[in-house]
């Protein structure tokens, strides 16, 4: 058995700091970490790894620096690693992100699960697990707090908004993961050592077949053509010490002033 | 035939059309006044539901009803096919759906289909009055910056929307509109997804993104037990308990209450954050409440910073004080 888990490297959210002055993000000089999410998709096939006996892939789309990414899953106990670099795949949005990834598994596989975090912390659309599913014609889903795998299929629990939905779906297909599947593990050292020396398979737009113009930023259906910064409306009110009473005053006056209390 | 109208992807949950869809239905109507297209709202469902001509009075001209018993438990690879059957059958200009676990779902399936773009989770929408494009605004990299989207040379433009974002007016009873049911071929309604039940969970934790008040608790509660005083002032208000992710990681609260970019963006009337020192992390899900209320002992907390009614002090002291205020207002 055989799994692909598709990784994202993203900003360490955790060091980003406000620019008290201008009020924008300060992003100079950032770390980046594997999404978070996509840490519990690789762990979800770690564990299988050690009960079951599967290969474990991760894949990524990125700049060459992100293969600290794919070192870092190396690290964590996955077989093998592949990076989809080429300078044409440069301002992908989903859509163009999805077909480079359902591209690149087709050319490795076949696999018979993908696994992959709900959603990333930059970009918070959740949109890529589902496109590349489609795209590669499998069966997902999404939202998923547990799975277990049978020979031919896999059961999963999805975590909604009204409650926890169960459905099975056969193999091969594409699960998100969200972060109460499991705990991830730490990187051991003899991990690390292996992950240093090992060696990533990279591909191009080129050895994937994708004719550059249908890729990256000219192969995005979306654009950005804005980008601009909230005006803080906020005023805030600050009450302490002895005038918390008042704080408090003025707490039971907004929840009046919203109707959400003397109804 | 061109794209034109706009189709809205409307959720119906245990029977009954959720307030989103009428959101979305009524924002719809006016993005369509622009150019006096149609609106058209899809409900697909089994047996039940309220009544789908009620979409009508809040702005659809037509309600397209998919009735079948596959439509009963959530089958995201039924429900995205249907809607791109209904999206080749109608050829809309645009096509909204919730931000919501299910319009997160079958959105991207659809678009990935169809090979068109989709944004998600917008807080703004708007046509452009020089070439009719949808601008589509929705919050990036820790809900500090916003980033306007175009989708110039795909049809259709599709979105999904943050769920509370605009308002919904009262309905118009006298509109007119009609109710037209979906054929919906049976190669569609069969799946490879086989849905095996759901266990409703009522109650406070998961549905926070739904909810008019959500009182949430971060590093500062210490412990499971303080969040005992956060339900009561949530029931009092009738409102759900949200965490930051040093509560959920501390395991002191489940992560379905996690508010923030690795859990959920919620947009309350009215939040509450007790003992949250307010990370870009956190204050990213909740850049769309009303009305921010941060109870912190650090007058230097981040989350002041946002609040718009800071109560700087012991939480242990001020969390019971807000309890019997509302209390006492209650009994008025």
């Amino acid at each position: 058995m055989r799994i692909a888990v598709l990784l994202k490297q993203v900003p360490d959210t955790d060091e980003v700091r406000i620019d008290e002055t201008k009020g924008v993000l300060v992003r100079e000089g950032l770390g980046t970490i594997i999404n978070p999410l996509d840490l519990h998709a690789l762990e979800a096939a770690l564990l299988l790894k050690r009960s079951r006996g599967v290969s474990v892939t991760a894949l990524t789309m990125g700049p060459s620096q992100a293969d600290v990414a794919l070192r870092e899953a190396l690290a964590l106990g996955a077989d093998d690693a592949i990076l989809l670099c080429d300078p044409s795949f440069a301002g992908s949005d989903t859509w163009a992100t999805a077909r480079a990834l359902s591209t690149a598994l087709s050319a490795s596989g076949p696999y018979d699960l993908i696994l992959a975090g709900e959603k990333a912390t930059d970009g918070e659309t959740g949109q890529v697990g589902p496109e590349t599913a489609v795209m590669c014609k499998l069966p997902f889903s999404t939202y998923v707090s547990f799975f277990s795998v049978s020979d031919d299929s896999v059961t999963v629990r999805r975590t909604v908004e009204d409650g926890i939905e169960t459905q099975q779906l056969p193999l091969p297909c594409l699960l998100t993961v969200l972060r109460d599947i499991n705990e991830p593990s730490m990187p051991a050292l003899s991990g690390k050592m292996r992950a240093r020396r090992a060696h990533i398979r990279e591909m191009d737009a080129g050895s994937l077949g994708l004719d550059p113009s249908t890729v990256g930023l000219s192969g995005s259906p979306t654009r950005v053509v804005r980008i601009f910064y909230p005006k803080v409306t906020r005023k805030t009110e600050l009450f302490s010490g002895k005038e918390i009473d008042s704080g408090v005053g003025r707490f039971v006056e907004a929840l009046r002033e919203r109707s959400l209390i003397g109804r | 035939m061109s794209w034109r109208g706009i189709l809205v992807i409307g959720e119906v949950r245990s029977g009954a059309i959720q307030p989103a869809t009428m959101e979305l239905t009524a924002k719809a109507r006016v993005l369509a006044d622009a150019d006096g297209s149609k609106v058209t709202t899809l409900l697909m469902f089994d047996d039940i539901v309220s009544d789908p001509k009620e979409c009508i009075g809040y702005g659809a001209d037509t309600v397209v009803f998919a009735c079948a018993p596959a439509f009963g438990l959530f089958n995201q690879d039924i429900q995205y096919r249907t809607v791109v059957h209904l999206i080749e059958k109608i050829r809309p200009a645009i096509v909204l759906a919730s931000a919501t676990s299910a319009g997160r779902t079958i959105m991207p399936a659809a678009a990935a289909v169809i090979g068109t773009g989709l944004t998600a989770d917008c807080t703004g929408l708007e046509i452009d009055p020089e070439n009719g494009d949808l601008l589509q605004t929705r919050p990036a990299i820790g809900g500090n910056v916003m980033a306007t989207i175009r989708t110039s040379d795909h049809r259709p433009q599709m979105a999904t929307v943050r769920p509370r974002t605009f308002p919904i007016p009262d309905p118009d009873q006298k509109r007119k509109g009609k109710a037209e049911r979906l054929d919906v071929p049976p190669e569609i309604l069969q799946s490879r997804v086989l849905p095996m039940g759901i266990e409703i969970q009522e109650g406070e934790g998961s549905n926070i993104q739904d909810m008019d008040v959500v009182v949430s608790g971060g590093k500062g509660m210490a412990r499971t037990e303080s969040f005992g005083m956060l339900h009561e002032l949530a029931s009092l208000l009738g409102g759900g308990i949200g965490a930051s992710r040093a509560a959920v990681d501390n395991r002191w609260i489940g992560y379905p209450h996690q508010v923030g970019l690795s859990g959920k963006a919620v947009s309350p009337k009215v939040y509450i954050a007790a003992g949250i020192s307010g990370s870009v992390q956190h204050l990213a899900g909740i850049q769309t409440a009303g009305y921010i209320v941060a109870v912190n002992k650090d007058p230097d907390a981040s989350i002041f910073r946002v609040a718009d009614l800071a109560l700087c002090g012991d939480l242990f002291e001020i969390v019971p004080k807000m309890i019997e205020a509302v209390k006492r207002e209650t009994e008025k």
